[in-house]
């Protein structure tokens, strides 16, 4: 028999390696996500912060740009802007507004309220589950643009259309910008940092960060080097809209990068729209110089100083984030904090209840699997119940069979009481006793087996539970007929 | 802008600016708003030659912060009246020329 060498477990996670080096190349990400914040009303102004409403409902002159409207801000969105800015270990400084001048439709006004060069949260950082940290250079203020609808023309696609449409209902929506330092090496690490902010965003409740409805969305700035040499020139992805898409984007562009270099080309600074059917980033612009926005000081906004008590108080609102969350959750069960049943329960939020079924006496190992195996709805049963199953099965009165029929009923019923359940199912019939009946009528069928299983054949053993598994239409556990048999040979 | 020593602004510069605002101005006019933004210009040389070391720079001419609302929705301008309005609509929505390409 060959041996079969395992690698050791610490490589896989081995931080230091987890580049992706293509060709001699390697990938350079820093990501830009917008956010639109959990208000109700928007950042401006008192019309609803709503979405999915008929087009043009949520409007009002500061939306509009009418003449002589004045912008008012509002407070709920500054609260929520620190909250990300401090779940995001940054410093909280005082901020100004500036405007952003461009001429499209998209902005009545003809500028975007943003935050330029004093923005209001600077210099944090997140840990992804794998202990990589990645930079935050600056997460700060400004309001999201109309929606517009492209009429004629190819796929709604600006080029060639004939007309557009514009619904300005997301018009002057709160969004905090948060912009990663280049500090991202893999497109896993960029599919991981989305997936963990979003979960922090949603634990703050400062964003619902649906991708699929664009209240998170992320560009990506992605550039290649040989390690060790300066940035090269980036091209920034967008109409990036979901995690899956992050990753496929950005190991396109890094490809085509390399074969830009490789080719004799070179890089050149623009930006690329991620296209999820064919699988290509595409020339959307060349990017603009940032003073060809002619940004200058918001003269109708003051500028936003927060005290120290107000930062504070912000901060003590702040619930446990997903990774402290996380590792609680991993002591208790035992299991990795970085494992696949930890990560989809706790963005779930469903890790309180696997820790209130331990509370109760159930089993959290059992009760953290069944949760993320059976409860993707949520969980409808009382933590008591799932606490009786786990029990039932630890203890070794149901096999793993068995509990899982069991908690179908429970998931079916919201609940229930498992031992009930077990007996009306035939389960708790299989006590010891009944069981060793079952066992010792299958010797009785099959001498031979027994008899070569006395003999030392381990083989033969299969028979024998085979038997007793028919018997009791797989009800038995087979460790309990195994030890069964093993008393009785040893007798 | 323009090599220190020289005018403070060059024609290109007018030229830029106007082409950002999406001003058509014919070149007479660029030469003459190339004087008249450079006289401007040339006003707040002045400030240059104070010493600011110690001078805060001032973010708002207001001796004010943190003027916010609070998060209460209010009603909304109706939707008929504002697209009537318009110039023109189509299915609740403004309708307008099609564009160039994004800003």
């Amino acid at each position: 028999m060959t041996m079969t060498a395992e690698p050791p477990e610490a490589a896989a996670h081995d931080v230091d390696d987890d580049v992706d080096i293509v060709n001699g190349y390697e990938l350079v990400v820093g990501l830009e996500v917008h956010v639109e914040l959990a208000t109700n009303t928007k950042m401006f102004s008192s019309s609803p912060n709503h979405f999915g409403d008929e087009p043009n409902t949520n409007i009002d002159p500061v939306t509009l740009g009418l003449p002589g409207a004045l912008p008012v801000l509002n407070k709920a969105a500054v609260e929520h802007a620190i909250r990300i800015g401090l779940a995001l270990n940054c410093k909280v400084q005082p901020s100004i507004f500036h405007r952003k001048n461009y001429f499209y439709p998209d902005l009545p006004k003809a500028y975007q309220i943003s935050q330029y060069d004093i923005p209001m949260n600077i210099d944090g950082f997140l840990m992804l589950p794998d202990g990589k940290r990645i930079g935050i250079e600056r997460a700060h203020m400004e309001e999201d643009t109309g929606k517009s609808t492209h009429v004629g023309g190819t796929g709604g696609r600006i080029h060639g259309s004939e007309h557009s449409l514009l619904d300005f209902n997301r018009c002057g929506v709160p969004l905090v910008e948060i912009v990663s330092r280049p500090d991202i090496r893999t497109s896993e690490q960029a599919r991981m940092y989305v997936s963990e902010l979003h979960d922090i965003l949603v634990a703050i409740g400062a964003s619902d960060a649906k991708m699929e409805e664009g209240s998170m969305r992320v560009d990506a700035n992605v550039s290649v080097r040989k390690p060790g040499e300066p940035f090269g020139t980036r091209c920034e992805i967008k109409n990036v809209n979901s995690i899956r898409s992050v990753g496929r984007a950005i190991d396109y562009e890094m490809r085509r990068q390399i074969d830009l270099i490789e080719g004799g080309d070179t890089v050149i600074q623009q930006t690329r729209h991620w296209n999820e059917t064919d699988g290509r980033t595409h020339t959307l612009r060349t990017k603009e110089d940032a003073d060809d926005y002619r940004y200058f000081p918001e003269p109708d906004l003051v500028p936003i100083v927060p005290s120290a008590d107000w930062i504070e108080e912000i901060r003590e609102s702040i619930p446990v984030l997903p990774a402290a969350r996380r590792a609680h959750l991993s002591t208790v069960t035992g299991q990795p904090a970085s494992g696949e049943a930890i990560s989809v329960v706790t963005a779930r939020g469903q890790d309180e209840y696997v820790l209130a079924v331990a509370h109760l006496g159930g089993d959290a190992g059992r009760a953290l699997i069944y949760v993320k195996e059976a409860f993707a709805d949520g969980p409808d049963v009382p933590a008591a119940d799932l606490a009786v199953l786990t029990r039932l099965e630890v203890d070794g009165r149901l096999s793993a069979t068995q509990a899982k029929t069991v908690l179908a009923e429970l998931v079916a019923n919201n609940g229930g009481d498992a031992e009930a359940i077990a007996a009306a199912k035939g389960f708790e019939a299989m006590d010891s006793s009944a069981l060793e009946s079952v066992v010792d009528e299958a010797i009785s069928a099959d001498p031979a087996a027994w008899e070569k299983y006395c003999n030392g054949d381990q083989k033969a053993v299969g028979a024998l539970v085979g038997r007793v598994m028919k018997a009791t239409k797989g009800q038995a556990d087979g460790k309990a007929v195994t030890a069964i048999l093993q008393s009785r040979r040893d007798a | 802008m323009s090599e220190p020593g020289t005018a403070r602004l060059a024609e290109s510069d007018v030229v830029h600016v106007a082409k950002l605002a999406r001003l058509a101005i014919t070149a007479d006019e660029v030469e003459r708003y190339t004087t008249q933004l450079g006289g401007m210009l040339e006003h707040f040389a002045d400030i240059d030659s104070l010493d600011l070391s110690s001078v805060e720079p001032m973010t708002h001419p207001l001796p004010l912060s943190n003027v916010m609302r609070e998060d209460v929705v209010k009603p909304c301008l109706d939707r008929g009246e504002v697209l009537a309005a318009s110039p023109a609509s189509e299915d609740g929505r403004f309708r307008v020329p099609p564009m160039a390409g994004e800003a």
